[in-house]
């Protein structure tokens, strides 16, 4: 579809095509139309589901005697309020059953592949759209959930939605979208070691800030992009919306196109062939033009933590919380310091001085085979600090069963980690995985805003690594000195 | 077809900060099930102690901010997640329209779907209303947006341009159903999908055919 769509472009013109970026080839490929009012009608190839945004949508379906137009391109899951208490079902969190049980019976009614605790195929949205193959690199894909930017780590647009635009989606497998601007965050230099793709975005989102992307697609580029393991790409493009950009992506290459194939929903045969075809062409051209561009510096950087109360707060683990009179602006100077308050920190304290109650690792940013290895490789042998509650939730039933087969189960259990179920857990704290009033927790997850774990919970957005070596020491952990040991 | 939406009248309440995140407008304790009384939950972190008790500074616990229908904030309003359930939390606490610098993506779409209206405003007009707020505060904090004309009347009585593309605000004035906007696409619709079933087979592969729906 790509190439063909672009043959056309370039048949209309002299011949020269504009040089596209590959945000321009996917969403120019999509366009069904463009409406009145400016917005594009862009057509959604792969539509995923979970419980907690969903049900008001079918509800509005119902009320409206509308039908779902393209149940196969659907699938659902559980994935936000679910128990993560091993061995757990459907009932485990008692309030969560609703919800759950809306999720499934909405989807047996309008016939909808529906990957609930009971199958084998369930996790996080974001984890499994990748994993299964069903977000495809050059596909669109939406979801009803900000951080479905992270299956830009394929190459693909993922577009994260609110629930009436689920509710559209699912009645015209389009969305009316205003088109976004384009723009590059290039990561040049190389990182130190210990440093991760967690820590890659955490440094661009304490350079560019929360509102940094706003209205753009970002494209991730520079050679310690490339770098990445497909995983880390993942992560990276998953807290693409922390930066405000609704939209992340990374040019797939033939590490893309190597993990794609043989998953279940991806092309096999001579339809795979012929994919990697078209997927060779989802490049930036030279000279396309980015709106805006950032460069990022990397070189010999440490890995990073959060220290406020928004995911742009961010500090080398070997440096200092901030004093607030670095802000320039008023404004900024006094949310500053609001957030030392709310986080119960003085300026000028080391990282490492900080005491940690919670580890978590785990979310749709940090829950993959790669970052559970990561952790497991600090963990292997030593023992969670007393009083520290460390808890490893796989971010999918097939993750867990890989993760098992590993045995890094046992690292985690004989360290006295908890070992959980796959779900959001403690990053969305909707089920009974939340951090006390007060206490303060490490987290692989993507959000640290006030209350997020739970009325009153602190929150420090890390990498896995960071945080397996902060469970252990029970203050914010410096990793490379565990990895020089 | 939803509620057509005019203009707004009403007190007009204050949160002089910037990226007031979605989990700070509904929490994710007030999601748990389809049926919460969201306009309860609205700002829940901050409008209630840990017993749940109402926090008396907080500006929607003090009359007359308790019945505010316009709200005034920084930059960056309603950033973090896609739940739409900050929306209904405004809308269903009274909440008619949110007038700010600028608005996070997702939450700025959400908005409109529910007859929310999200007003742009410049910086300056930002700080002449949260003067005229503070200064009208024990009196009379009313303003009155105009959809028509993208107007926002402040508590001082001065009028001020709001942004809003013409065609959001002709969709709310006239209450538009966007899903029966697109159907009338459906052929141009189903005409791509054979299209790219076609010339991108890989896109759709065996297991994603219609007949292989459960």
């Amino acid at each position: 579809m790509q190439s063909n769509v672009h043959e056309g472009n370039a048949h209309a013109g002299s011949g020269a095509r504009t040089p596209a970026t590959v945000f321009d080839k996917i969403w120019d490929a999509h366009r069904i139309a463009r409406l009145d009012d400016g917005r594009d009608l862009i057509f959604i190839d792969r539509h995923v589901l979970q419980e907690t945004t969903s049900a008001v949508a079918f509800d509005g379906l119902r009320r409206d005697g509308r039908a779902v137009l393209h149940p196969e391109l659907t699938v659902a899951t559980q994935d936000h309020i679910v128990s993560t208490e091993p061995g757990r079902d459907e009932n485990t969190f008692p309030i969560g059953r609703e919800l759950l049980g809306l999720m499934r019976s909405n989807a047996r009614a309008s016939h909808i592949r529906h990957f609930g605790v009971d199958d084998p195929r369930q996790g996080i949205v974001h984890v499994i759209a990748p994993e299964l193959g069903f977000a495809l690199p050059g596909s669109i894909l939406a979801c009803g959930d900000s951080h479905t930017s992270t299956a830009g780590g394929v190459g693909a647009l993922g577009i994260g939605v609110g629930t009436s635009e689920v509710e559209h989606v699912l009645a015209t497998q389009t969305l009316a979208l205003v088109r976004p601007r384009n723009m590059r965050v290039l990561f040049k230099g190389r990182p130190g070691p210990g440093v991760t793709a967690k820590d890659l975005i955490l440094r661009a989102l304490s350079v560019l800030g929360v509102a940094g992307g706003r209205g753009c697609a970002v494209e991730y580029a520079g050679e310690a992009v490339s770098a990445l393991s497909v995983e880390g790409r993942l992560t990276l493009c998953n807290m693409s919306i922390e930066l405000g950009a609704r939209l992340g992506l990374v040019a797939p290459d033939e590490r893309t196109f190597a993990y794609v194939q043989g998953r279940e929903y991806a092309p096999s045969g001579a339809a795979y062939e012929q994919a990697v075809q078209a997927w060779r062409a989802l490049r930036s051209d030279p000279g396309a033009v980015f709106d805006q561009e950032a460069v990022i510096d990397c070189e010999g950087m440490a890995p990073q933590v959060t220290w406020g109360t928004n995911p742009s707060l961010v500090a080398s683990v070997d440096g200092r919380v901030p004093d607030t009179s670095i802000y320039a602006d008023a404004r900024q100077r006094e949310s500053a310091a609001a957030a030392l308050r709310y986080m119960g920190l003085e300026p000028g304290m080391a990282l490492e001085d900080i005491a940690v109650d919670v580890a978590f690792i785990g979310s749709c940013t940090n829950s993959r085979l790669s970052d559970l290895q990561a952790a497991a490789d600090v963990v292997r042998g030593r023992r969670v600090a007393p009083g520290v509650r460390a808890l490893a939730v796989p971010g999918s039933l097939s993750v867990k069963r890989e993760a098992e087969a590993l045995g890094l189960h046992r690292v985690f259990l004989d360290a006295g980690f908890e070992w959980r179920e796959a779900g959001c857990s403690m990053c969305v704290s909707i089920n009974e995985d939340t951090v006390a009033s007060g206490a303060r927790c490490i987290a692989t997850s993507n959000r640290n805003f006030e209350n997020r774990q739970g009325v009153g919970s602190r929150t420090h957005l890390a990498s896995p690594a960071t945080v397996a070596a902060s469970a252990l020491r029970g203050r914010i952990a410096d990793v490379r000195k565990e990895l020089r040991q | 077809m939803r509620q057509p939406v005019h203009e707004i009248a009403g007190v007009m309440a204050v949160m002089p900060m910037a990226n007031i995140n979605t989990d700070a407008i509904i929490p994710s304790v007030w999601l748990r099930t389809a049926t919460a009384d969201l306009g309860k939950g609205l700002f829940g972190g901050y409008r209630y102690d840990e017993d749940g008790r109402e926090r008396p500074d907080f500006v929607l616990n003090r009359e007359p901010f308790r019945k505010a229908r316009i709200l005034l904030a920084d930059e960056n309003f309603g950033c973090g997640s896609s739940r739409e359930a900050a929306v209904w939390a405004l809308v269903q606490f009274g909440i008619g329209c949110v007038l700010a610098p600028s608005f996070a993506d997702i939450f700025y779409e959400n908005a409109f779907r529910n007859g929310l209206v999200a007003g742009i405003i410049e910086p300056k007009t930002y700080r002449a209303l949260l003067a005229a707020a503070h200064a009208a505060e024990a009196t009379s904090p009313e303003g009155r947006i105009d959809l028509a004309s993208a107007t926002v009347t402040g508590p001082d009585g001065v009028a001020h341009a709001f942004s809003i593309p013409a065609s959001r605000a002709q969709a709310l004035m006239r209450g538009d159903d966007e899903i029966a906007m697109t159907q009338q696409h459906l052929p141009a619709i189903e005409a791509h999908y054979e299209h790219a079933r076609a010339e991108a087979a890989w896109l759709f592969p065996s297991t994603l055919q219609r007949s292989s729906a459960p």
